[in-house]
């Protein structure tokens, strides 16, 4: 099998040097054939590397530890689902999954465009062989991931506790579909410029691959989020980690695409600036994935053992050299053909809207990059933290959601006093009647959270006063029911509603955002059974410990020897609110010196949270039993010295039931946070409004139809 | 005024904007920065009042935690100094002896303190088996 998947990886090298060869040569002789050849290339690597990716699944499945990386990061007790979800889990796995994924992506997005700018279609085919390429090479020469080892091991080491849960299953796959989507717009900016085309045809194919990209990178980006805040143990959901950063600079460059891409369908303007978006916004995809692998910056999720730095920067160096050799050479290509107007007006507040992303995206590319700027400049690595992020970020934020209310309802070229009178009135006022309730409740000790608060409001207000005209005006012509009036103007009009739709999520999710790092109560204690304490209005009993040893069926499926928690009683004002029953998992660490017991629960251990969740507050709380005390440490260290291992288990049993008879204290964490539900509603809705945005409008389904059936016609009387 | 000049004038007022903002960004990012050294630097270079970024391994058989206070201590990834923390805050599920971490610390009298929460550690495992050394042993 393992040689099947080296044959896989040596074929897929090689078809991406036949299709980068034959495209760029069929382009430059206008030889169509080799175009269709190179194209053509590009599925059969898709095909080659699902092969390839079953294989390695395969091997996953059925515990073939043979396989290095399947011994390295899986096992018999790794549950299955997380057994499938462990190919991604390796340096090797996950180049293979992005690998895979651009080569899926690549096929749709070529066979979209199979009768179209054929020129333009060769050269982008060609830079999305050279980037699979780019990666197949990677896993042929640093991280195989078909590498074996005979005889196989008995057993592997396991997924990583901290990945055994759902929304890690899909995190990745999502994620890195957002990344390799952005190489998309990448490779066809590139071909326009090479082949001279850059009319609207290039943006208008790749504008929905654009919108894909942005919402599958901010869908992984949340779910990343989610997995954080539920996993890991600190109650948090985002902490400017180097990594987090890389995939949201991407995304921030990705949305200020896609709003001035707007400007350019409409005026022909910002051509420039478009294009240069577009490349950067592919490089910083890129860039986010280099960081993982490299080891150039601390972070807590970069691959272990990372030795990917010197071709990345290779790579990175090819892209952003060249991006700005194509811009620059094809400058006078890109003349804008209207100028600005007026400074109000919605180009203005979309180039203003624009300014702010890629001002958001330059902080933040500075703060991640610092510690190598700093040691560049000064000889010593430096470091900032989240309150540097937050000095920058929070300002820039609220200009952001206020701009997201403004745009949608400006005029075009130029705004009148009358028309802002008209738009702005209903959503000012809806602004100063939360800040005037929000104070009145007693919310100024947080002035910035009440601004966000207050700017959302006034979002919401703009967006619904859209809606309602909208569908006044509909009924008024079509004398519709309301809910049909609504439904017809949003199918009418996807793109413009749905894009609406995404503004209220954002504002949502950002006034959960404020609220819950504003107004957060959290403590961290020790308590003994039987006792309690106040946290953010609540009160929190320990009322008794917990433990369960069910190898393979612990209560949270993830494949924990032991598990030792508490339950607690949460009660407010003397009324029962929950039950919550926190508790912290031991893994085998399959190290036979740790002792016949020890190597059991030696692994790593994780907590599993516990947590209300509500519209209006969270109450978290997490444990972190004293499993190193004395009377237990000496159980483990008595049954290594007597037990053979197919009893082992007796002296895990004997020490959850000291941990429950004598209990010690346990440190707990808990967090009581207002509104962290609206940041995973406001998730949803912005999902929502993207598949609104991006679903092609049955006008277009039809259109296209349309233009097939002559076509076919033709073609089948020419057969005839 | 024509509109050439106008435009002229909003690219002027434009650009001085960005110069201001970027000068602002390098100078509270170079003022609010914290050193980061490995233990045997830190062992030099320290200075009492000031917060360090110490990067290193935690020294197996230091961990010891009294009421919410987390002591351990941490050397170069290669051995040699060990710097003793103490650390108060969230712990993350994968810290332990032998692994690497990241804590922000502060030099009160010879005695390093953890800046509250700031605490980080590598997470091995995405992706990597953790070699024999960095599992807990009992």
């Amino acid at each position: 099998m393992a040689a099947l998947g080296h044959t896989c990886l040596l074929l897929a090298l090689a078809v991406c040097a036949y299709g980068i060869g034959a495209s760029l040569y069929g382009a430059r002789r206008g030889r169509p054939e080799l175009c269709e050849s190179g194209r053509r290339s590009v599925y059969a690597l898709a095909g080659i590397l699902t092969v390839a990716f079953a294989v390695l699944e395969v091997a996953f499945l059925r515990n073939d530890f043979t396989f290095n990386t399947v011994a390295d990061t899986s096992s018999r007790t790794t549950p299955a689902l997380y057994r499938a979800a462990a190919v991604w889990s390796s340096q090797e796995g996950s180049l293979l999954l992005w690998a895979w994924l651009l080569s899926l992506w690549s096929s749709l997005a070529l066979f979209l465009v199979r009768r179209r700018m054929r020129e333009v279609a060769a050269y982008a085919t060609a830079v999305l062989l050279g980037l699979a390429g780019f990666f197949v090479t990677l896993m042929l020469i640093y991280a195989t991931p078909f590498a074996t080892t005979h005889p196989a091991p008995a057993e592997g080491a396991g997924l990583d506790p901290l990945l055994r849960f759902p929304t890690m299953v899909i995190h990745p796959p999502v994620l890195y579909s957002g990344y390799t989507l952005c190489t998309i717009p990448l490779a066809f900016g590139v071909g326009a410029l090479l082949a001279r085309r850059v009319d609207a045809d290039w943006i208008r194919t790749t504008r929905r691959f654009a919108f894909a990209a942005w919402l599958l990178l901010g869908t992984g980006i949340l779910l990343g989020a989610r997995w954080s805040y539920s996993v890991l143990g600190w109650g948090g959901y985002w902490g400017w980690d180097a990594v987090e950063n890389a995939s949201l600079m991407p995304w921030l460059t990705g949305t200020a695409l896609l709003h001035s891409l707007m400007i350019q369908e409409k005026r022909g303007m910002l051509k420039v600036w478009n294009m240069s978006l577009v490349l950067a916004t592919g490089t910083l995809a890129i860039m986010g994935t280099f960081l993982v692998r490299s080891g150039i910056l601390s972070s807590i999720h970069a691959f272990g053992g990372a030795t990917l730095g010197v071709p990345f920067v290779a790579l990175i160096g090819v892209l952003v050299t060249g991006s700005v050799y194509l811009v620059v050479s094809r400058a006078k290509l890109l003349r804008s053909e209207h100028r600005l107007e007026a400074l109000l007006s919605r180009e203005s507040i979309f180039l203003a809207n624009n300014l702010v992303l890629v001002g958001l995206c330059f902080v933040i590319f500075w703060g991640t990059y610092f510690p190598l700027i700093s040691e560049a400049l000064s000889g010593r690595e430096q470091s900032v933290g989240p309150p540097w992020f937050d000095r920058y970020t929070v300002p820039l934020a609220l200009a952001l959601v206020l701009l997201s209310g403004i745009g949608p309802v400006i005029a075009w070229r130029r705004a009148t006093l009358a028309n802002a009178r008209r738009n702005f009135t209903a959503p000012v006022l809806l602004a100063l009647a939360t800040l005037a309730a929000l104070l009145a409740v007693g919310a100024q000790r947080k002035p910035l959270a009440l601004a966000m608060f207050a700017c959302a409001a006034f979002v919401v207000g703009s967006i619904a006063q859209e809606f309602f005209r909208g569908t006044r005006a509909r009924r008024a012509i079509a004398r519709e029911r309301v809910p049909i009036a609504l439904l017809a103007l949003v199918r009418r009009n996807r793109r413009r509603y749905g894009g609406y739709v995404v503004h209220v999520g954002m504002a949502v999710l950002f006034v959960g955002v404020a609220a819950s790092s504003s107004f957060q109560h959290a403590a961290e204690l020790a308590l003994f059974p039987g006792q309690s304490t106040r946290v953010g209005g609540y009160t929190i009993r320990y009322v008794r410990p917990t433990a369960t040893i069910t190898p393979r069926q612990d209560a949270a499926h993830t494949g924990s020897t032991l598990s030792l928690g508490a339950v607690l009683d949460v009660s407010k004002r003397g009324r029962h609110v929950a039950t919550l029953r926190p508790s912290e998992g031991y893994y085998d660490s399959g190290e036979a010196a740790q002792g016949t017991v020890g190597h059991l629960i030696g692994g790593q251990a994780v907590s599993h949270i516990s947590m209300s969740a509500g519209l209006t507050r969270d109450v978290w709380t997490a444990i972190a039993p004293n499993i190193s005390s004395s009377p237990l440490r000496r159980i483990v260290t008595a049954g290594n010295r007597t037990l053979p291992p197919d009893q082992a288990l007796v002296a895990i049993a004997y020490l959850a039931r000291s941990y429950l008879s004598k209990p010690a204290a346990a440190q707990f964490h808990f967090i009581v946070s207002p509104l962290v539900m609206w940041i995973w509603i406001g998730g949803v809705i912005v999902f929502g409004g993207g598949l609104i945005a991006i679903w092609p409008a049955p006008s277009t389904v039809r259109r296209a139809e349309r233009a097939r059936s002559p076509a076919r016609a033709a073609g089948e009387l020419a057969q005839a | 005024m024509n509109p050439s000049r106008k435009r002229a004038v909003r690219l002027t007022v434009a650009l001085s904007a960005a110069a201001v903002l970027a000068s602002a960004l390098i100078y509270t990012s170079f003022s609010a920065a914290s050193p980061a050294l490995s233990p045997s630097q830190l062992a030099r270079q320290a200075q009492p009042g000031r917060s360090y970024q110490l990067t290193g391994t935690v020294v197996a058989g230091s961990v010891r935690r009294a009421g919410g206070v987390l002591d351990f201590g941490v050397k170069d990834r290669a051995g040699g100094t060990t710097i003793p923390v103490s650390y108060t805050g969230t712990v993350p599920d994968p810290f332990r002896e032998g692994r690497e971490i990241i804590v922000t610390v502060q030099d009160q009298g010879g005695r390093f303190v953890g800046e509250r929460d700031s605490l980080i550690t590598k997470c091995p495992s995405k992706y990597q088996t953790a070699p024999a050394g960095e599992k807990q042993n009992y």
